[in-house]
């Protein structure tokens, strides 16, 4: 049973050696791709079983004696974001495979596309396993490293320019990792979570805050946790659609895991809880704020993104089982959403052209199946009732007032001002993308502007021209490629009013569905959530399952 | 155990060396301090495990008088990734190099597109004009950038929205199109590549137009 637990990094690597090796026949290259993935969302959701009713899974790899050696652990929540991971990583993989041959060469060149891709899988599976500060650290490196090159794909300049400053941050969050584990090495003599956890408590408090404030800084750098969070918004949105999908979802959410794991398992006696709510609160505050401000709706989700990091470091912050539920939950549910829409806006790209607020019109009349992709997520991510999100934030909101206290209540406060705005932000993009008639370009107002400019004057301005003014508009887009984007310049070839490949389309609706379906489910997973969360708060649990009796 | 002075001292230095040279502007001058940083941390290991001993290795050393070697297995690990990294960031370095002449990292495009907007004192692209054509409390303001606009470049008046916004009597409406272009223009100023250069035909309609 617990040989399972490598299977989630493995598979990827080696499909990603497989991949690489296959390079010059890119059609069994995808299907490699594919079916490590594949497999890895079936161990994946293995575990999630096995491990809620089994309690954490342990493997001591090459079966040293056991407290040296490397251990790879599986508890609930480890479990449950491999098997959200695993998904979403799956669907941006065959997203991208449906892109148009002539995309897909530019923007996801597949001899270092598929490999690298299946890398980023296998350190996030990493990070998700650990069972040591090292290993996590080696997680992340991976992780890294695999999205460093994602990033860059193609080398243009704006990808450069965004890439130099993301590599750097990195770069620097992860020498104060090493930093970090160094000092705990030298204050504790091991850097195994459970043997950690006793030793760590036996410190003086003072030395043991260090550690703590050192690990939380480099995990919060991960996580874009206000004032970490600049570099996020900056270099998420010049990616290809995909990678900037899969980034989204993921990347932030192992840094928030790996405060998850910090806060709970290592600190379990210090939760640090003032300082984290100012920082959750801040977070939130200030990242839809910034959303608020943006024209080019990829940047203004990757501020949304920041903001609602701001929610799973409430829930931590507040240290308490309902707390550690909800943010495993809304975890779950963020990753979920944010990827979806990410994707929406891939398919936004191929059928507008463009991804900028100044630039879009008339998408709900153009796609209403494109209206409908966005608008159920967007209203998922903002917390509209039947959804997921409601639930996750009322589970946040509801522990906040359950620990009661004036910051608490103002987290609360803020946790639905947030909410509010981000349906602000959301209905911005609905309005000005789907719902109001297409802005006409300067250049293409000397072609067509005549006709637009009369169908829009005959009519009574509004909504009752949209469709004939769309129609006409788009009449033209399709003849004559003029919108362009303005952030992404890999994407300047697009030509703009194409069909949407049929793959990519069916890819968002499976996760948008699978975005709804977490409501579905909503009330086992919030239950598994809790169970997860008492675990953690425990934390007796996971150490009596990663260390022998007598060894710690 | 009493940790090795010296050898902190150097861990300290090789640090702040590398802080300093990470916070130029050339990706070049960063790398050397990427790389000062890490070989501080490597030290700082160093540090981490303790008094200096023999090989590691069973029947070479006996137990008590081995040097820990589980610190120098982390070492090892970060010094191979630092390589990666090193490998890349001069990749990028000569990258950036090729596309703009130089290897600055340059500002975040949102700072240069604030600071234009507020050096002119515009509002954002994402300030909502009124739709429905009502003028509401910078209705006055915007007519008048608008009257300004249209007598500055009258040659362009029908390839620009004016026309537009002239017949269908949306006072507010043509705010939109006509400024937000200049933004990703303005934004693109430092460390962007000239036009054409490298990315051949990949041009935006936006440096086509200015």
């Amino acid at each position: 049973m617990n040989n399972l637990l490598p299977l989630p990094v493995l598979l990827p690597l080696l499909g990603a050696g497989l991949a690489l090796a296959l390079n010059r026949r890119p059609r069994v290259q995808r299907v490699v791709a594919a079916t490590a993935l594949a497999s890895v969302t079936t161990v994946a959701a293995l575990l999630v079983w096995l491990t809620d009713a089994h309690g954490p899974i342990v493997l001591w790899v090459g079966n040293w004696p056991q407290p040296l050696g490397i251990a790879l652990v599986a508890d609930r929540l480890s479990a449950l974001m491999l098997l959200v991971s695993s998904v979403v990583t799956l669907s941006v993989l065959l997203f991208s495979m449906g892109a148009p041959e002539a995309e897909r060469r530019r923007e996801t060149p597949i001899s270092i596309f598929y490999p690298t891709f299946l890398v980023l899988s296998a350190g996030v599976s990493n990070a998700f396993l650990a069972g040591d500060l090292f290993n996590l650290f080696v997680g992340f490196e991976m992780l890294l490293f695999a999205s460093y090159v994602l990033l860059t794909l193609g080398g243009t300049g704006e990808r450069v320019r965004a890439g130099s400053t993301y590599v750097l941050v990195s770069l620097l969050s992860s020498t104060l990792f090493l930093v970090a584990i160094a000092a705990v090495y030298a204050a504790t003599g091991t850097v195994n979570f459970a043997q950690l956890q006793g030793r760590l408590a036996e410190l003086p408090p003072e030395v043991s805050l260090v550690l703590q404030l050192l690990l939380l800084t480099v995990f919060s750098i991960k996580a874009a946790v206000f004032p970490m969070s600049a570099w996020l918004p900056d270099s998420y949105p010049t990616a290809p659609a995909p990678v900037t999908a899969v980034f989204a979802g993921l990347l932030t959410k192992v840094g928030v895991y790996a405060i998850i794991r910090t806060q709970s398992v290592l600190f379990p006696d210090s939760p640090l809880t003032r300082l984290l709510m100012w920082a959750a609160l801040i977070t939130m505050v200030v990242g839809i704020l910034g959303a608020i401000a943006q024209t080019e709706v990829k940047r203004m989700l990757s501020f949304t993104l920041v903001s609602h990091i701001g929610y799973m470091v409430f829930g931590v912050a507040l240290a308490t089982t309902a707390g550690y539920a909800g943010a495993i939950f809304y975890t779950a549910h963020h990753i979920t959403i944010q990827t979806t829409l990410f994707l929406v806006l891939g398919l936004v790209e191929v059928r507008a052209g463009s991804t900028s607020l100044t630039k879009l019109g008339g998408l709900a009349a153009l796609s209403p199946v494109l209206g409908i992709l966005f608008f159920v997520p967007a209203m998922n991510l903002a917390g509209i009732p039947p959804f997921s999100g409601f639930i996750g934030k009322v589970g946040l909101l509801d522990a906040g007032v359950q620990h009661g206290g004036f910051l608490a209540y103002l987290l609360v406060g803020g946790g639905v001002v947030t909410s509010l705005l981000t349906l602000y932000a959301m209905a911005k993009v609905w309005n000005r993308a789907f719902w109001r008639p297409l802005q006409t370009e300067a250049d293409e107002l000397e072609t067509v502007g005549v006709e637009t400019v009369e169908q829009v004057a005959e009519q009574p301005a509004g909504t009752a021209s949209r469709t004939s003014a769309t129609e006409a508009a788009s009449g033209d887009l399709e003849e004559e490629p003029g919108t362009t984007m303005q952030q992404d310049e890999g994407a300047e070839e697009l030509s703009t009013g194409r069909r949407m490949p049929w793959p990519m389309v069916a890819t968002t609706v499976v996760l948008v569905l699978v975005g709804v379906g977490i409501t579905v489910v909503a009330g086992p997973l919030y239950g598994y959530s809790e169970r997860a969360a008492t675990d953690l708060l425990g934390g007796a649990a996971y150490v009596r399952a990663v260390l022998p009796e007598g060894v710690r | 155990m009493s940790p090795n002075l010296t050898l902190a001292l150097v861990a300290g230095v090789l640090v702040a060396a590398g802080v300093y040279l990470v916070l130029e502007r050339s990706l070049t001058r960063i790398l050397v301090g990427v790389l000062l940083a890490s070989n501080g941390v490597n030290v700082l290991f160093l540090v981490a495990s303790g008094a200096a001993g023999g090989a590691p290795i069973t029947g070479v050393t006996e137990p008590q008088d081995m040097s820990d070697p589980l610190p120098q297995a982390f070492v090892l690990t970060a010094i191979v990734i630092t390589l990666a990294v090193t490998a890349f960031l001069l990749t990028l370095a000569y990258r950036s190099f090729q596309i703009a002449g130089n290897d600055e990292v340059s500002d975040d495009v949102e700072d240069s597109a604030i600071r234009r907007l507020a050096l002119d004192d515009e509002t954002s692209g994402s300030y909502e004009p009124d739709d429905e054509g009502h003028p509401d409390e910078e209705g006055q303001a915007t007519g008048e950038q608008e009257g300004e606009r249209v007598t500055a470049d009258p040659e362009s008046s029908d390839a620009d929205p004016t026309g537009y916004e002239g017949e269908t009597e949306q006072e507010p409406e043509p705010e939109t199109p006509a400024e937000t272009p200049k933004a990703p223009v303005a934004a693109r100023a430092p460390g962007e590549p000239p036009p054409g250069y490298l990315t051949g035909a990949r041009r935006t309609p936006e440096e086509d137009g200015s």
